[in-house]
């Protein structure tokens, strides 16, 4: 009941947004191939749903995969960070530097290095995935209460009994708010590495419907591709449901 | 001073020092806590009562002067021998109460089976029967210390440090749960050292209170009492209000902070 309520309002939003869009481009009969109609939209879903699921099947591939080599590869490069002052000094704002280069100019370099499979996708989507967790996962991992620290070390508790016991599980809050943020980027990262040179995927039907104006498909794309990217954040929010029970 | 410095669970210090942010917290500090004494200790705030039992965990080293542990000087030996039981309670909200108060056992490489196993017997006696399987959130302010005290029994070393435990009770689980710890210790007999600002609370629970003033014991004072009868019978007798205004008058008289600073280590001694 109190779901239903806090989702009423963007939904209602978001219904009259869409009612007026169609109204407007009913009454100016603004032709498909410039703006399409909602309706136009979904028919483009429904009559290209043959072509669409097969590009979601791909997209859907690379980012999920993309995202969970970022969740691993972040946590992992995190907990090193941490672990060392030293690295910590020395990468983090090489971190911070990296994320100024821009992933669409990212992308066509890595699909000259990788090739036009999986792997630069992979890899770019991570790219765009990784740098939020990171971020929070440092910043959850260094922010362990220093006295409960102190007294895990009167409890016979090593510097790994503290990391395992009150760092990490206490980072996880903060980790799961870097992976939340990273699950909205996933779905665009996958579309700017299929942009870069693929054969497949929803980014790849954008790139086809547009010289074709086939505007309404490309919508239908659009719907499809933040369709994505919602289940992926309803996905994170759940997992850290299960996984921070005493955090909610 | 003539207390044997090796005594086997006790705590000595001698002529410490140790300097925060320019100021000479403790400044000359001697102890001497027999194994198995409880020790009180009192003072007003910033008089060095949570420096000091930080550097007795062997958290800290002193700038000066020495401090023994059962036997043990150097601060890792210091911090295999004391359990510190911080301010706040510091449980753990991932971890239910039983888990929380085995969390030395897990450190000392037991499975969390067997150190639940070991914990469980000691939540029926500390009265926390039914509380097991809760975790902190759902455990009232009394509850939670008791789960940090059994958290800091458990870790089985021969001295506990007790820093202002019930600090943030209210007056009446405060009350509920001084009578609790005595009870409690009697049971578990350990060297005790316990800071706090509540004078009564250390005249009640200790056999020893030192009046920290200055970076030194200002003042010493035997509690004497009998400990018979209840709580409300101890605090209204006439010895026990007698110590407590000495108490209250040694910390009375520890007010101008001119010669905090002055003091060699090792100096006049009151």
């Amino acid at each position: 009941m109190t779901r239903l309520r806090a989702w009423s309002p963007p939904l209602a939003l978001l219904a009259a947004a869409v009612g007026l869009w169609e109204l407007v481009v009913r009454a100016a009969h603004v032709p498909d191939y410039l703006f399409p109609a909602p309706a136009a939209v979904a028919r483009s879903l429904g009559s290209d749903h043959a072509l669409l699921a097969h590009a979601t099947l791909v997209t859907v591939r690379e980012v999920v995969l993309g995202y969970l080599l970022a969740v691993a590869g972040a946590i992992a490069i995190a907990v090193l960070l941490h672990a060392s002052r030293a690295l910590r000094r020395a990468l983090l704002p090489l971190l911070v530097l990296s994320q100024t280069i821009p992933t669409v100019l990212l992308a066509p370099i890595l699909a000259i290095l990788l090739g036009y499979g999986l792997e630069p996708k992979l890899v770019v989507v991570a790219v765009v995935c990784f740098f939020p967790i990171v971020v929070n996962a440092v910043d959850g991992l260094r922010s362990a209460d220093p006295e409960t620290v102190r007294m895990m070390r009167t409890l016979r508790g090593g510097r790994l009994a503290i990391f395992r016991r009150v760092e990490l599980p206490g980072a996880l809050p903060a980790i799961f708010s870097g992976a939340r943020v990273a699950a909205t980027y996933a779905a665009v990262g996958a579309v700017f590495a299929e942009w870069a040179g693929s054969s497949a995927g929803l980014g790849f039907v954008i790139l086809q419907a547009q010289p074709a104006l086939e505007t309404a498909r490309i919508f239908a794309a659009v719907v499809i591709l933040s369709a994505l990217a919602l289940a992926l954040y309803a996905l994170v929010t759940l997992a850290e449901r299960v996984l921070v029970p005493w955090h909610a | 001073m003539e207390a044997k410095v090796e005594a086997p669970g006790g705590v000595a210090a001698d002529g410490v020092r140790r300097v925060l942010g320019g100021r000479a917290v403790l400044d000359g500090l001697d102890l001497r806590v027999a194994a198995d004494e409880r020790l009180g200790i009192v003072g007003r705030s910033g008089a060095g009562k949570s420096t000091l039992l930080s550097l007795v965990a062997g958290l800290d080293e002193p700038d000066a002067g020495r401090i023994w542990v059962d036997g043990a000087a150097d601060a890792l030996g210091r911090l295999a021998r004391c359990a510190l039981m911080p301010q706040r309670d510091c449980l753990l909200p991932w971890r239910t109460a039983l888990d929380n108060a085995g969390l030395a056992l897990e450190n000392a490489g037991h499975s969390r089976r067997e150190a639940r196993r070991r914990a469980l017997p000691l939540f029926a006696r500390l009265g926390l029967a039914g509380a097991e399987r809760l975790r902190p959130d759902k455990l009232s302010g009394g509850m939670r210390q008791r789960v940090a005290f059994a958290r800091t029994l458990l870790a089985d070393k021969p001295v506990l440090l007790l820093d202002e435990p019930f600090g943030a009770l209210d007056a009446i689980t405060r009350a509920e749960l001084q009578e609790w710890l005595a009870a409690a210790l009697d049971g578990e007999p350990r060297t005790v050292l316990l800071v706090t600002h509540d004078v009564e609370e250390a005249l009640l629970l200790c056999d020893r209170v030192v009046v920290l003033a200055h970076g030194r014991a200002a003042d010493e004072i035997e509690v004497g009492v009998p400990r018979g009868g209840t709580r409300r019978e101890i605090v209204t007798s006439a010895p026990f209000l007698e110590l407590r205004e000495r108490a209250l008058a040694a910390i009375g008289e520890t007010r101008e902070p001119g010669s905090r600073l002055r003091r060699e280590p090792g100096s006049v001694e009151s």
